[in-house]
């Protein structure tokens, strides 16, 4: 995906989110660092163009709620930033690069009932690269890109890493 | 990072840094409504406590059940030490259960080094005789670092008992790391034995007048006079003690706006530190022992949470 590819799908998926809220009330759109927090910025600017009006976000660390945290090193925290009316009885939106396993998302929903009780949450994505190990789909896609386990999805956004790019590299074909 | 944390010389600056930043992660977490993190589910690590603790005790406690990990307590008092069973036999009956830590405090110097010599399990020092306190120093470079924004180049007054204190090991090897520049001041009774040597080698100053020292300091570190162990005559009154180390209501105001005050507790009030000093906008204390907590659990996270770490 070219840096246009990724603005264009950024752009539609902001639209289908207030088009199925019937606008941006209630609306909270989380990120999932690093790059979900990006994401989700990028998706409330786009809103609150198109409404008018600022659409609160944030960011959801869910380092210590992995199941996967045994297995590896260490891995630093990042900071879960709610904002300030919090999620009580709101329709919080997850915002993550990639949606791969499942297992991140399923880590987010456990990380958001800590912090309080939303109406619904939905996910919403960059990239759905298939695969799932859960039962778990996202509301809202980027773009639906198959591909094999043993290759890498690489996102790179201008935030991070200077340029917007999608790139699927590795693995035997 | 080492598998146990014995000395405050098993971390290094990045280290340091690592747990001071996850720390400040679990302190929002004490702010929520549901303070519990599932992330050390089905870890248990046992608090062996020899001597008396409040603070350290509690917190590491709090800290261990944020996490979602069991925390048992055993004590020194009330256990089979009491019948006269040895420390070894002690913590190896205990690790025999399978527990995956011990936080241990001990009156003997090098007893949690010994005793991560006798178990499998992960061992925390929290405070052994007058060797170390690792986590003190920790949460106390925390506390600091909050206030006062990063401690390189600040100047930081180390003050009173430093013969007995292991906050000062802890903190001198911490506060290095860290790039503050640490003063010692003591009267030549407390002052460690061949302290000018150690001066040299580790590179802080020392100095026996705490009114010259005061004025130009970020932050005053007032240390215990642990009257448990002053069976010595190493001052010959407490008023006289107040009269030259103490942090008196003059002493506060010598001090720059910006300086901080910080005591490990329990206080003495009116001995090594006055109560307007204690309760000056400009202390601490209180943010230590909420940090205490965070700073904790942010150990626990990176001594029990990942790979390799169960025994």
């Amino acid at each position: 995906m070219s840096s246009g590819d990724v603005s264009r799908a950024l752009r539609r998926v902001a639209h289908e989110i207030l088009e199925r809220n019937k606008g941006a009330s209630d609306l909270v759109v989380l990120g999932i660092p690093t790059r979900g927090v990006a994401l989700a910025d990028r998706l409330v600017a786009v809103m609150a163009e198109v409404e008018g009006r600022d659409v609160p976000s944030g960011a959801l660390d869910i380092t210590m709620h992995r199941d996967d945290l045994r297995r590896n090193p260490i891995r630093a925290i990042e900071h879960t930033v709610i904002p300030a009316p919090g999620i009580d009885d709101k329709t919080v939106v997850l915002v993550d690069d990639v949606l791969f396993s499942g297992r991140t998302v399923r880590a987010a929903m456990d990380a958001l009932s800590e912090i309080g009780r939303p109406r619904a949450v939905r996910l919403a994505v960059l990239v759905d690269r298939g695969h799932r190990d859960l039962p778990i789909r996202a509301d809202y896609v980027g773009k639906n890109l198959p591909t094999s386990r043993s290759e890498r999805v690489q996102v790179c956004l201008s935030e991070h890493d200077g340029l917007d790019e999608v790139r699927i590299s590795g693995g035997e074909r | 990072m080492k598998r146990h944390l014995l000395s405050m010389n098993d971390l290094d600056r990045q280290d340091i840094l690592a747990i001071l930043d996850t720390a400040e992660s679990m302190q929002d977490v004490q702010r929520r409504e549901v303070k519990k993190l599932p992330t050390l589910r089905g870890r248990t690590v046992v608090n062996m406590f020899f001597e008396d603790s409040t603070r350290t005790r509690s917190s590491f406690e709090i800290a261990g059940k944020w996490l979602s990990a069991d925390m048992i307590n055993i004590s020194g008092k009330g256990s089979s030490t009491s019948k006269g069973e040895s420390l070894r036999d002690t913590v190896r009956t205990v690790a025999a259960m399978g527990v995956d830590g011990f936080v241990i405090r001990h009156s003997a110097s090098g007893s949690a080094q010994q005793v991560s010599e006798w178990v499998d399990a992960v061992v925390i020092n929290a405070g052994d005789g007058l060797h170390e306190h690792p986590t003190q120093a920790l949460l106390d470079a925390y506390s600091m670092r909050r206030r006062l924004g990063d401690l390189a180049g600040l100047q930081v007054a180390m003050v009173g008992d430093l013969t007995h204190s292991r906050v000062f090991r802890s903190n001198l090897i911490c506060l290095k790391s860290l790039g503050a520049r640490v003063t010692v001041v003591a009267p030549p009774t407390l002052m460690p034995a061949g302290v000018d040597a150690w001066a040299a080698a580790e590179g802080f100053d020392t100095s026996y007048d705490l009114d010259a020292v005061l004025p130009t300091m970020d932050a005053v570190m007032m240390l215990r006079v642990q009257r448990e162990r002053m069976s010595g005559g190493f001052f010959p009154t407490a008023r006289e003690y107040t009269v030259g180390y103490g942090l008196t209501r003059e002493r506060l105001r010598a001090l720059q706006k910006h300086t901080v005050i910080c005591h490990p507790g329990p206080m003495n009030r009116g001995l090594e530190i006055a109560a307007d000093a204690a309760d000056a906008a400009q202390s601490l204390v209180l943010d230590q022992v909420s940090a205490g907590v965070a700073v904790r659990m942010s150990v626990l996270y990176h001594l029990f949470a990942g790979e390799g770490s169960l025994a």
